[in-house]
C-alpha cells in the first residue's frame, strides 16, 4: 500500500507492506537508524518517537497507521543549525547516557512528557518514564536530565 | 591544574544524542541477506525428524539448514581445558536439544520479514526426554543431559568438609540461600554480520565486549590464518558481561555467508535474547557461620551448587570467583568453600555484572546479619568487630586472594553517617512500637571485590600525527563506559593536546593489533594505565626531539600542558608544537609509542552500602527509600564516569534483590522470556542514589586506579536484601530469599504471624 508520511519535516511517499512496522519503515526504508529496537512487547521504549507531537512506541504502530501523520525522530529534534534541544543538552551535561541505545527513545519520551507537564516532580518523571528501560544508568542521571531540561524550559520548546 | 580527576563531559555524547549510535544492525552492508534461527520449543528432547522443504519454497528464501547440514566442528567451551569438551555446544543442535531456545535450524532470506514467515514452515519432530531444571536435582543425577559422561557435573571444586570446623564456637548459624538466575538484558540484543571478501578474507561485525576474543574464536572454528579475519565491534548497546563470548548463532554466520554466496546479517529479537544471550548468577548456597557471643566470627563455610545451564560455558566457572571472594571484608580465622557446577535444561549461564563476586558478597553479608541477629548485636557493630584492619594490607586471605589496599571501617562509618544510622534506628523503633503498617528496614553491606584479572597485558598505542592531532589505539572495547573521553583525558593531561584533537580507536582488529577487551572492571587500571605509559614514552621522545631542535638538553625541556607545546624551561617563547615535533620525527618512524603493559596484580575495590526500605506489612510490597553508597575504586580519573558506572550497578543490584528473576516451570518452559514477563527494573522502582566519594589508591598501577564497573551491583544487592529482612525481623523473620517480591515478603509475614489462610 502507499503511504505519505512527513518525517522530521520531509515528506516521504512509499509503497509498503501492510504489516510493516513503523520502526522498520524508519530504520530500513528511510535509513533513520537513530530509533532503536530493544524488545518485541512494547515494553522498553527504545523506539519512542513523536507522532503528531505525541510520544508513541514505533514498534507498536503499523506504517499504514502513520499515513498522513507528521513524525519526529531523534534525528529531527535538534535545531537545523545544530543547536541541541534542551532535553538533548541536559542528557549531555547530566551524563544521562552511557551505551546510547535507549537514549533516542528516552529523549523523545521526556520531550513529550515535558510538553504535557512542563514542571514535573521527580516522582512524576520516574513514573512517566516507566515505559522506557535503560540498563546502564540506573535512571539516576536520566531523571536528573529530565528535571534539568524542565528547568531550562524544554516543555515550551518546539 | 590537571584535568585528571575532574568532571569532564563525554565526547561520545553528541552522536548518540542527535542521530543515534551505529550499532551492528544499523550498518549498511551491501547485498546482505537476513538470517533467522528456529529454536527448540522443548527443554530436552531427541530430534527424530527434520523437514525443511516447505520452508525452502517460501518467498525470498535462499537457504534453510539444520544441524545435520553443518559440518562445522563442535563449538568448544571457551575455557579450554577447564570444562568438559563433551559439554560443548554445536552451532545447531544435531540430535538432542537441551534447552528451550536452542537453535535447531537457520534460514537465510532476501528480506527481514521473510525469515519468520519461512520459520513457520520448518517441521521438526521431537521425542521429549525427561527434564531437569533444578540444579540440586541435577546434582542428584537421575536425569542426565550428557549420558555418556555419567554425570551432570560441569565444573567441580568440591572438597570434604573439615571435621570439627565449628568446634569452640558459641553460636553457629546455618542458612540455605538461593542467589537467583537473572537476565543481563543489555538494551541492544545480540547482532552480527559476516562478509567474505573476494580475497577470501572474512569481515565480521558483532555486538561484543572483546573484538580480539571474537577473532580468536573465528580463527579457531574456521581454521583461518589470523590475517584473514577482521572483526569489528561497532557501537555496542550494553554488555554487562553477557557479550564477552561468541555464541553459536553468531559463529555460524560466516558459514551461512559461504552457503548463500553473500554477506549475511542477524539480529535477535528480545524474546530470542531472553533464552539465547545467557543468564547470570544461579547459585544454591548453604552457608554456616560460627563465632562467639561477643561478635567475633571464628569460622565460615559455604557449599555452592552453580547452575551452569544446558552447556558448560562461562557460567560453569563462576564459583571460581565466589570462592576467591568468600570471606569478603572480614578476617575469619577459619573458612572453607566447596562448589560444584551442574548442567540443567535451561539457557546456558554466563557472566553478568560481578560474575561470581556478587554471589560471595550476598552470602557473607546475609550471614553476618544472621549472626548479628542471633547474638543480638547491631549488624554494623558485628561488621566492625570482624573487619580486616586498615593496617593489615596487603592482606592474604585464606582463600588465596591478596587484597591490595582497603579501609573498610572508614567506608562503613562514612555510609552510616551519611545515612543518619542512629536516627533511622530510632525511627524504626518508633514504627515498631506503634505497630505501623509500613515498617522501616535498614540494611548494611560492606564488600570487597576483585577487579582487573591477573595475567593480562593490555595494548596501547599513542601517536602524534603531522597535523598535531593524536591517535590512541586501545585493546579495551568500550560499550558505554566512556573510554574515548577517559583515554583522551589521559593523553591530553601529559601532552597538552586538546581532547578534541585526540582520536581514540578501538574494537577493530585491523586497527588495533591486540586487546583483551572490556570486562571484569579492568579497563582503566589496565587499558588506561597502558595509554598513560605509552603517552609518557611519547612525551620522552618529544622532549628529545625538542632538545635537538632547540639545541638544549632533554632534561631541560618541559611540556607546556596548557598550550600543548614543548620548550626549554624558562624560555616559553621558543616552543615547539606537537605538529612540528611529529614532522621532525617523520623521517625516523614518527612520533609514537606502543606498549603491552602487564597487570601487576588484581585490585580490590571496596565499599559500604546502606539501604533504607519500607515494607507494607499488609501487602508485602517493598519500596526502596534511600540507597547510600560508598564505593572506593582507588584514584578517580573522571568522577562523572564513575558516578554513571555506580548508578547502573546499584540499579542492577537493587533489581536482583527486589524484582528480577528468570523462572522456568518444571518442564523447562521459560516463564520470563520477554520484557513483558521479566520484571526489568524501571525508573519507577528506584530512588535517586546518594553517592559518597572515597579514594584509597592502589600501588598496583601507575594510575592508582581500581575497577568500578561492578561494585555498585555487588554492594547494593545484600544491602537491600538485608534491609527487607530487617524491616520484618521483629516479627521473627530471619531470612527471605531474593527476589524479595511482595508475594515472598507477604508469605514470610503471614507464616511468622500465623495469619496465612491456606
Amino acid at each position: 500500500m502507499n503511504v505519505s508520511i512527513t518525517v522530521n519535516g520531509v515528506r516521504h511517499e512509499d509503497e509498503v507492506e501492510p504489516r510493516l512496522l513503523l520502526v522498520h519503515y524508519l530504520r530500513d526504508v528511510l535509513r533513520l537508524t537513530g530509533t532503536n529496537i530493544g524488545c518485541d512487547t512494547s515494553s522498553c521504549g527504545a523506539c519512542t518517537i513523536l507522532l503528531d507531537g505525541q510520544s508513541v512506541k514505533s514498534c507498536t504502530v503499523l506504517t499504514a497507521q502513520a499515513d498522513g501523520t507528521e513524525l519526529t525522530t531523534i534525528e529531527g529534534l535538534a535545531a537545523t543549525d545544530g543547536t541541541l534541544h534542551p532535553v538533548q543538552q541536559a542528557f549531555h551535561t547530566e551524563h544521562g547516557l552511557q551505551c546510547g541505545y535507549c537514549t533516542p527513545g528516552m529523549v523523545m519520551a521526556i520531550t513529550s512528557l515535558l510538553r504535557e507537564n512542563p514542571h514535573p516532580t521527580e516522582h512524576q518523571v520516574r513514573h512517566g518514564l516507566e515505559g522506557n528501560l535503560c540498563r546502564c544508568t540506573g535512571y539516576h542521571n536520566i531523571v536528573k536530565a529530565a528535571l534539568t531540561a524542565a528547568e531550562a524550559g524544554a516543555g515550551a520548546f518546539r | 591544574m590537571s584535568i585528571l580527576g575532574t568532571r569532564v563531559l563525554r565526547r561520545e555524547d553528541p552522536k548518540f544524542l542527535t542521530v543515534g549510535g551505529t550499532y551492528t544492525d544499523d550498518l549498511v552492508i551491501d547485498g546482505a541477506a537476513h538470517v533467522t534461527y528456529v529454536h527448540s520449543p522443548y527443554a530436552h528432547a531427541r530430534i527424530t525428524g527434520v523437514d525443511l522443504e516447505a520452508a525452502r519454497q517460501a518467498p525470498g528464501v535462499l537457504a534453510v539448514i539444520s544441524g545435520a547440514d553443518v559440518e562445522l566442528a563442535v563449538i568448544d567451551p571457551p575455557m579450554v581445558g577447564m570444562l568438559p569438551a563433551a559439554m560443548g555446544r554445536r552451532a545447531l543442535a544435531l540430535d538432542v536439544v537441551r534447552f528451550v531456545g536452542e537453535a535447531v535450524a537457520a534460514i537465510v532470506t532476501e528480506e527481514r520479514y521473510q525469515g519468520p514467515d519461512a520459520a513457520e514452515l520448518v517441521v521438526i519432530d521431537y521425542d521429549p526426554l525427561p527434564v531437569v531444571v533444578d540444579p540440586e536435582e541435577s546434582l542428584a543425577g537421575s536425569t542426565l543431559l550428557f549420558p555418556d559422561l555419567g554425570s551432570n557435573v560441569s565444573f567441580d571444586m568440591r572438597s570434604p568438609a573439615t571435621d570439627g570446623f565449628f568446634d569452640g564456637c558459641e553460636v553457629v548459624v546455618r542458612q540455605r540461600m538461593v542467589n537467583q538466575r537473572v537476565a543481563p538484558c543489555p538494551l541492544e540484543t545480540r547482532s552480527a554480520a559476516a562478509r567474505w571478501g573476494s580475497d577470501g578474507r572474512l569481515t565480521f561485525w558483532s555486538s561484543n565486549q572483546h573484538a580480539h576474543g571474537v577473532k580468536a574464536r573465528l580463527v579457531g572454528i574456521y581454521g583461518l590464518p589470523e590475517e584473514q579475519v577482521h572483526v569489528i565491534n561497532p557501537d555496542v548497546g550494553g554488555g554487562f558481561g553477557a557479550k564477552i563470548g561468541a555464541t553459536p548463532e553468531e559463529m555460524l554466520l560466516p558459514w551461512l555467508a559461504t552457503r548463500v554466496g553473500r554477506p549475511v546479517r542477524w539480529v535477535e529479537t528480545r524474546s530470542e535474547s531472553m533464552t539465547g544471550l545467557g543468564h547470570g548468577r544461579g547459585q544454591v548456597q548453604v552457608a554456616e557461620i560460627g563465632g562467639s557471643r561477643d561478635g567475633t566470627v571464628e569460622a565460615y563455610r559455604m557449599t555452592v551448587i552453580q547452575d551452569s545451564g544446558a552447556y558448560a560455558d562461562m557460567g560453569a566457572i563462576l564459583p571460581f570467583m565466589t570462592k576467591a571472594m568468600l570471606p569478603g571484608v572480614y578476617r575469619f580465622p577459619r573458612q572453607e568453600c566447596a562448589t560444584v557446577s551442574v548442567v540443567t535444561n535451561t539457557t546456558p549461564m554466563t557472566a553478568y555484572r560481578g560474575a561470581g563476586r556478587p554471589e560471595a558478597a550476598a552470602a557473607v553479608e546475609r550471614m553476618m546479619d544472621l549472626f548479628a541477629d542471633e547474638i543480638d548485636v547491631d549488624p554494623a557493630e558485628v561488621r566492625r568487630r570482624n573487619f580486616i584492619p586498615a593496617d593489615a594490607f596487603p592482606f592474604a586471605t585464606p582463600s588465596g586472594s591478596t587484597y591490595d589496599t582497603g579501609e573498610y571501617e572508614k567506608a562503613l562509618e562514612l555510609a552510616l553517617a551519611t545515612a543518619g544510622y542512629a536516627d533511622l534506628r530510632a525511627e524504626q523503633a518508633a514504627r515498631r512500637a506503634s505497630g505501623d503498617r509500613i515498617q522501616l528496614g535498614i540494611g548494611v553491606s560492606t564488600y570487597v571485590e576483585v577487579t582487573g584479572g591477573a595475567g593480562f597485558k593490555e595494548f596501547a598505542g599513542v601517536e602524534v600525527l603531522a597535523d598535531g592531532r593524536a591517535v590512541v589505539r586501545t585493546g579495551t572495547s568500550p560499550h558505554g563506559q566512556g573510554h574515548v573521553t577517559a583515554w583522551s583525558m589521559l593523553v591530553s593531561a601529559q601532552t597538552g593536546i586538546p581532547m578534541e584533537r585526540i582520536d581514540v580507536v578501538h574494537s577493530d582488529t585491523d586497527l588495533v593489533p591486540r586487546g583483551e577487551g572490556t570486562m571484569g572492571s579492568r579497563s582503566l587500571q589496565q587499558g588506561g594505565a597502558a595509554v598513560h605509559v605509552a603517552t609518557l614514552e611519547v612525551v620522552d621522545r618529544a622532549r628529545q626531539l625538542a632538545a635537538n631542535l632547540l639545541e638544549a638538553s632533554p632534561d631541560d625541556v618541559v611540556v607546556d600542558t596548557v598550550n600543548g607545546r614543548l620548550h626549554v624551561a624558562g624560555s616559553p617563547t621558543s616552543a615547539k608544537t606537537w605538529a612540528e615535533l611529529a614532522e621532525a620525527a617523520a623521517a625516523d618512524g614518527g612520533l609514537g609509542a606502543e606498549v603491552d603493559l602487564p597487570a601487576q596484580g588484581t585490585t580490590y575495590p571496596f565499599g559500604a552500602h546502606v539501604a533504607v526500605v519500607e515494607v507494607d506489612t499488609e501487602t508485602g510490597k517493598v519500596t526502596v527509600r534511600r540507597l547510600i553508597a560508598v564505593d572506593d575504586a582507588g584514584r578517580i580519573l573522571n568522577p562523572l564516569l564513575v558516578d554513571g558506572q555506580v548508578h547502573g550497578g546499584l540499579a542492577q543490584g537493587i533489581a536482583q534483590a527486589l524484582l528480577e528473576e528468570v523462572r522456568y516451570d518444571t518442564d523447562g518452559n521459560p516463564l520470563t522470556a520477554n520484557l513483558a514477563d521479566y520484571t526489568f527494573v524501571s525508573a519507577a522502582e528506584l530512588p535517586s542514589f546518594e553517592r559518597v566519594a572515597m579514594e584509597t589508591p592502589t600501588p598496583l598501577n601507575v594510575l592508582g586506579a581500581k575497577g568500578i564497573g561492578e561494585s555498585g551491583t555487588i554492594g547494593s544487592t545484600p544491602a537491600v536484601q538485608n534491609a527487607v529482612v530487617d524491616a520484618v525481623s521483629h516479627l521473627g523473620i530471619r531470612h527471605i530469599d531474593m527476589p524479595t517480591t511482595p508475594e515472598r515478603v507477604w508469605r514470610a509475614i503471614a507464616n511468622a504471624t500465623g495469619k496465612e489462610r491456606a
